[in-house]
């Protein structure tokens, strides 16, 4: 079957989702007005700024269109920025908040791991990708410090002070990481939600 | 040269298999630039015109003293910004900062490392401390953002540690001409890399002063290896548009929206244009009643002293 995925493409790193959408046979589709979500199997919201996303979503009526997406179940993944906006909650925003799209049953602190000065990378064990280790990039990162009983912890890493804290997170069809897969040469994150989004998208009866 | 070959691009670095923390790689730095695509990075000198810029949508703002057509207006000598403005706008905001040092300066640099900006730029605005050497940027963890006139002068920089590139154009000028002529200049550098074979690339290499393994990695991208933005000039919608369709990553506004009419409403209708900057019809909805544009310079009107453009090697 052909597999169509989204690219939120308002701001920031969608390019780089693409290039590896494309590495895995899928055909990539950016999103920027509402009716470019209608068909689309999946939808991944990439890093960059998330205000400035929030906001120019907000401009051109995508918050709603976005939520109703989110809601209605079809596979979403959310990257650093991404996490940020599909968070029901989310702490550190700027004064007069940010809109969030929501759905994601967590609690993100917005810069848990400060300042560029503190962006880094490390090596993450994420059960579910299996061996070896996977290289993962964290600019400005957000963290998870709360989550709900539905959502499922796929990795962690250590915190500023040495505390465990989650940094990858899937509730059904909704994957979040605080990093960016889509910096390294590793395909093995986009795989599997491009494997989310196509069990999913066989698994709807077609004209139901 | 280990750290050239080093470059990132869709992040092709060797890692160690020990999993340790590593912060200041180039991956990291350039990630940051990535992060930024797609956006526009505003020049603020208060922190009350950084919170307008991060409202309308700004991906990150640059602090400085004055903008560059003030820089310009009133002469002298143009230096790193008083730290404590930058305390203020780094506590106003939650997009990244960014400030500007003296090219060659690296004491300025050490020093906006110190305060915790994101991204230093070593800025042909300011005026330059050291007329032969640029800053050395591996030498930090800060990542740096360098202008450029053409494709040479872009790999130098990257190959002194840059972490992303903008072209100068001719800052506070509100004259997009520059701009337009310095990214035409590296997009057709790097289709002319296209169909070279290696000798040629050496020659080219000698040619345009630039570190070979950097042009052979442009020859083999096909694009400058770094997020490269727009910057020096741009001063409406359109402006920007127009750079994003000659195929840069973003856009720097200096004086172009808090010399203008109405900054709140011109900073939003640039990021919007950046997100739509193919669509016509959304440009024309969003240029519509901007208020007045900055007052622009005509370049012919300037003597070659007065162009920052050309400081810098």
């Amino acid at each position: 079957m052909n597999t169509t995925i989204g690219v939120l493409a308002l701001q920031g790193a969608f390019l780089e989702h693409e290039t590896m959408l494309r590495q895995l046979g899928v055909r990539p589709v950016e999103v920027r007005k509402p009716e470019q979500l209608t068909g689309l199997d999946g939808l991944i919201i990439p890093g960059g700024e998330s205000t400035t996303m929030g906001l120019v979503a907000e401009r051109w009526g995508l918050v709603a269109p976005l939520k109703a997406w989110v809601q209605s179940g079809k596979p979403t993944w959310g990257t650093c920025a991404g996490m940020i906006l599909l968070a029901e909650r989310a702490i550190g925003q700027k004064a007069g908040g940010q809109p969030l799209i929501g759905g994601l049953d967590v609690t993100v602190n917005r810069n848990y791991f400060g300042r560029q000065a503190d962006s880094f990378e490390t090596l993450l064990h994420v059960p579910v990708l299996g061996e070896p280790p996977i290289r993962a990039v964290f600019i400005r990162a957000p963290a998870i410090v709360e989550i709900g009983a539905g959502v499922d912890v796929l990795a962690t890493t250590a915190g500023r002070a040495g505390e465990e804290v989650i940094v990858a997170v899937q509730q059904g069809n909704l994957l979040a990481t605080a990093f960016h897969p889509e910096l390294t040469n590793d395909l093995r994150w986009h795989a599997y939600f491009v494997s989310q989004v196509t069990h999913h998208a066989s698994s709807i009866v077609p004209g139901a | 040269m280990s750290e050239t070959n080093r470059l990132p691009v869709n992040g092709a670095n060797s890692h160690n298999s020990q999993n340790e923390v590593i912060t200041g790689s180039f991956a990291v730095k350039v990630g940051l630039a990535q992060m930024l695509k797609g956006g526009v990075i505003m020049d603020v000198v208060t922190a009350e015109q950084a919170r307008i810029a991060e409202e309308a949508g700004a991906c990150a703002v640059m602090a400085l003293e004055r903008v560059p057509a003030d820089i310009r207006k009133d002469g002298g000598v143009a230096r790193m910004s008083d730290p404590r403005k930058i305390k203020e706008i780094i506590a106003a905001v939650t997009i990244p900062v960014m400030a500007k040092a003296r090219i060659g300066h690296f004491v300025e640099a050490q020093i906006l490392q110190a305060l915790g900006v994101d991204y230093i730029d070593e800025s042909e605005v300011l005026t330059p401390a050291d007329e032969a050497h640029h800053i050395n940027k591996h030498k930090f963890t800060v990542p740096f953002v360098c202008g450029a006139r053409d494709l040479g002068e872009a790999l130098r920089r990257i190959g002194e540690g840059a972490a992303m590139i903008r072209t100068k154009g001719e800052a506070g000028t509100g004259n997009i001409v520059e701009a337009v002529r310095h990214a035409r200049a590296v997009n057709g550098a790097i289709r002319q890399l296209h169909g070279m074979d290696e000798d040629e690339l050496f020659a080219f290499a000698k040619e345009i002063r630039a570190p070979y393994p950097l042009v052979k990695l442009t020859a083999e991208l096909g694009r400058l290896p770094v997020v490269n933005f727009a910057a020096g000039g741009v001063a409406t919608p359109a402006d920007a548009a127009l750079m994003m369709q000659l195929g840069v990553d973003g856009v720097f506004v200096g004086s172009g929206i808090f010399k203008s009419g109405n900054p709140e409403k011109r900073a939003r209708a640039i990021v919007m244009a950046v997100t739509h900057y193919n669509d016509p019809q959304i440009l024309a909805e969003i240029s519509e009643d901007l208020g007045e544009p900055m007052v622009g310079i005509n370049l012919d009107t300037l003597s070659e002293a007065e162009k920052m453009a050309a400081r810098g090697w």
